[in-house]
């Protein structure tokens, strides 16, 4: 039970941590397909300071560098759609789509050639391994394995809230989502606002690839990117109505489905059941269409998401 | 001489095929830095060798890698046809891969455990394909839920019951599908003597013309009938469309629907061949469908553009293998495809570029006459 728990939570981070970067970004006017991708660069930057980083560090620095360095790459690797979106107005979608290949790819490619390079030619693998370093995130509470990116989820979502609704930055932000000609006419900076939610959903994407990577495991393989989790983030958001508190009850029921597929063996009326485990893996992606099939109708998504500014419409 | 030239680069098509090149010299610049900065001493020569793909092989083997590369071809170009069928409507199909895998699937069990002829595995093929599609068209027309997401979901999903499905025909001391040859030499697809041209590879079948054939009617369906036209009036303008009186939600659901069948299809014509068997472990998505988006927005969303880039993107895909492995790996493509199909989101700025270029200059000429005019009128 105690682990059921543990793996609802940290899936749950992990959702709640990208689709508050997905709300941040539609809520500025940008549709954020790339996500995905965003989470695959994050989830390489963190892992590399997993690996280099010496274990003598200490806990705090290494969840330290570990966040930063995976916020970061998130960051920068965001810049491409809001360069090509924001800038050229360039079709959303597309950008999105070609930056969740690009990431894969090109994720797979730096990491073979670090791989390639440190063994001469023997090791080809897409893998890299933190095991030695992973403990230091965690503290054991008895059976229950806390996470420290648990704690950094929680903090993020209580940012993210008051940013987006106690703050004037917030406001003008929710403004160019939703009429950026208006609120061009009262002197916001609609291209500077949608760069910052671009910006923000790529720090707090970059952090959620991180934490999903450690969450169960401590080798990654990254020719297989993050398995559809960004798109299931997306539907969290959608489910949870663009606004952060919402958002984090939404991603605590998708994480807890998510993290069915971990523990049911662990459960003797579930194996009872006899169920293929293949039905617990697609688990989470059902329930999530089945749930946008009876939320989406009513959902009201941020108006100008995903229509590139121009000022000279009404 | 100077005239015709200006005719030309204003023409929509001449300008397409000039930034999808833009784009892919663009893609492969990037990639021989990537190598470049992997190990700079042989990132020359890993470049050339992608870009020469099967043409480095002698004579008679140039034959039968050729063969072997149309064959892939084919999938990725009814993927495209996928891709750029739905996107007419204004859906984003990205879940053409998972209705991809479900051709594999219902072509492939339809062959292993019904033993059907091969043109009743590929009926199967398209209609698995065609239900998924119609599956996230209803899905947005009656429930609104955004395409690309049902289209993701429907991806994990359909690769999950696939990998569950193929695992009851697949060879016992394998995680592959049985092969064809030997259970059901009747479900491959007809060579009709193709192959001899390509050094006897079996691969080559009917399955290159009949996709050449599908570009055309999709591009027949699109830009010569009505039913055609009122996919693009409510891909334009949903709402106009409703006006007009075109049914736009049942227009959106056949859409996806023969969007699917087209994915289906692809599938079909390539795991018929025999060329490749269905591993049941695998974990991800194949990356099929998606390469489909690349091809589809590289060929300027056209129909036989497409045919074009298809064959473009299978050509440096089958070229990423020839790198040394020693060094570098074969994904290199899929980051080059990647690059390419990031470029091809700049194509519309490009084409308002060269509209505005083009506009200043004839400005300038016709201020620069009137200019000559004035002169010669005050003269005189």
């Amino acid at each position: 039970m105690t682990l059921l728990l543990q793996y609802t939570l940290i899936f749950a981070s992990v959702l709640l941590l990208v689709a508050l970067g997905g709300c941040f970004a539609e809520r500025s006017g940008v549709i954020n397909i790339g996500l995905e991708g965003i989470m695959v660069i994050g989830a390489l930057g963190g892992a590399l300071v997993l690996k280099f980083l010496p274990v003598t560090v200490g806990p705090l620095v290494m969840v330290l560098a570990t966040v930063a360095v995976s916020a970061l790459f998130g960051l920068l690797f965001s810049l491409l759609l809001a360069v090509a979106a924001i800038s050229f107005k360039a079709d959303q979608t597309i950008t999105g789509t070609a930056m969740n290949m690009l990431a894969t790819a090109g994720a797979t490619v730096a990491v073979k050639a670090m791989n390639t390079a440190a063994s001469g030619g023997n090791d080809v693998s897409s893998d890299i391994a933190y095991t030695h370093t992973k403990d230091l995130l965690l503290v054991r509470i008895g059976n229950f394995e806390f996470n420290w990116f648990m704690l950094v989820a929680v903090i993020c979502l209580v940012l993210s809230f008051v940013a987006l609704y106690k703050t004037k930055f917030g406001l003008r932000l929710r403004a160019c989502g939703e009429h950026p000609q208006a609120a061009a006419s009262v002197g916001v900076d609609v291209l500077k606002m949608r760069y910052a939610g671009v910006l923000i959903s790529g720090l707090l994407g970059g952090l959620g690839g991180i934490v999903y990577i450690t969450a169960g495991v401590s080798v990654w393989k990254f020719e297989n990117g993050v398995a559809g989790f960004g798109f299931l983030a997306m539907a969290v958001m959608i489910f949870g109505g663009w606004h952060p508190l919402k958002i984090a009850l939404a991603s605590l029921l998708f994480g807890f489905c998510r993290a069915l597929g971990n523990v049911y063996s662990g459960f003797d009326f579930m194996v009872a059941l006899n169920i293929p485990s293949v039905v617990y893996n697609m688990l989470p992606y059902i329930i999530s269409l089945v749930v946008l099939a009876f939320t989406s109708k009513k959902s009201q998504g941020p108006k100008a998401a995903g229509v590139p500014y121009d000022k000279g419409t009404r | 001489m100077k005239n015709k030239f200006s005719d030309i680069i204003r023409k929509d098509g001449f300008q397409t095929l000039l930034a999808s090149l833009i784009c892919i010299l663009g893609g492969l610049f990037v990639g021989y830095l990537v190598l470049l900065i992997i190990e700079p001493s042989g990132a020359f020569e890993a470049i050339v060798a992608v870009m020469k793909s099967f043409l480095r092989y002698p004579g008679a083997l140039k034959m039968k890698y050729f063969g072997q590369v149309l064959t892939r071809t084919v999938p990725l170009l009814m993927c495209a046809l996928s891709v750029l069928f739905a996107y007419k409507v204004g859906m984003f199909n990205i879940g053409v891969a998972g209705q991809y895998v479900a051709g594999a699937c219902a072509g492939l069990y339809a062959a292993l455990a019904w033993n059907l002829p091969w043109y009743l595995c590929l009926i199967c093929a398209m209609l698995a394909g065609a239900l998924l599609g119609a599956a996230a068209g209803f899905l947005k027309t009656k429930c609104n839920v955004n395409i690309v997401i049902s289209g993701i979901m429907l991806n994990w999903i359909i690769l999950y019951v696939t990998n569950l499905v193929l695992t009851s025909v697949k060879s016992p001391t394998s995680p592959y599908t049985k092969g064809l040859q030997g259970s059901n030499p009747a479900a491959l697809l007809p060579g009709m003597g193709l192959g001899q041209f390509f050094n006897n590879e079996k691969s080559v079948t009917i399955g290159i013309p009949l996709a050449i054939l599908m570009a055309v009617v999709v591009w027949v369906i699109l830009n010569k009938t009505k039913f055609g036209y009122e996919l693009k009036a409510t891909g334009n303008n949903y709402n106009a469309a409703k006006y007009a009186g075109m049914k736009e939600n049942r227009n959106i659901i056949l859409t996806m629907m023969i969007a699917g069948a087209l994915a289906g299809m692809g599938a079909g014509l390539l795991y018929l061949t025999g060329i490749e068997e269905w591993e049941t472990t695998i974990s991800s998505v194949p990356g099929m469908g998606f390469n489909g988006i690349a091809v589809a927005f590289l060929g300027g969303l056209s129909p036989l553009g497409s045919i074009l880039s298809a064959f473009f993107i299978q050509y440096i895909t089958t070229g990423g293998g020839n790198v040394d492995l020693q060094v570098y790996c074969s994904q290199i493509s899929s980051l080059i495809s990647a690059l390419i199909i990031y470029l091809c989101a700049f194509v519309a700025f490009f084409k308002f570029f060269m509209a505005s270029v083009i506009r200043k200059q004839e400005e300038k000429k016709a201020a620069a006459l009137k200019a000559a005019e004035n002169k010669e009128g005050g003269e005189g």
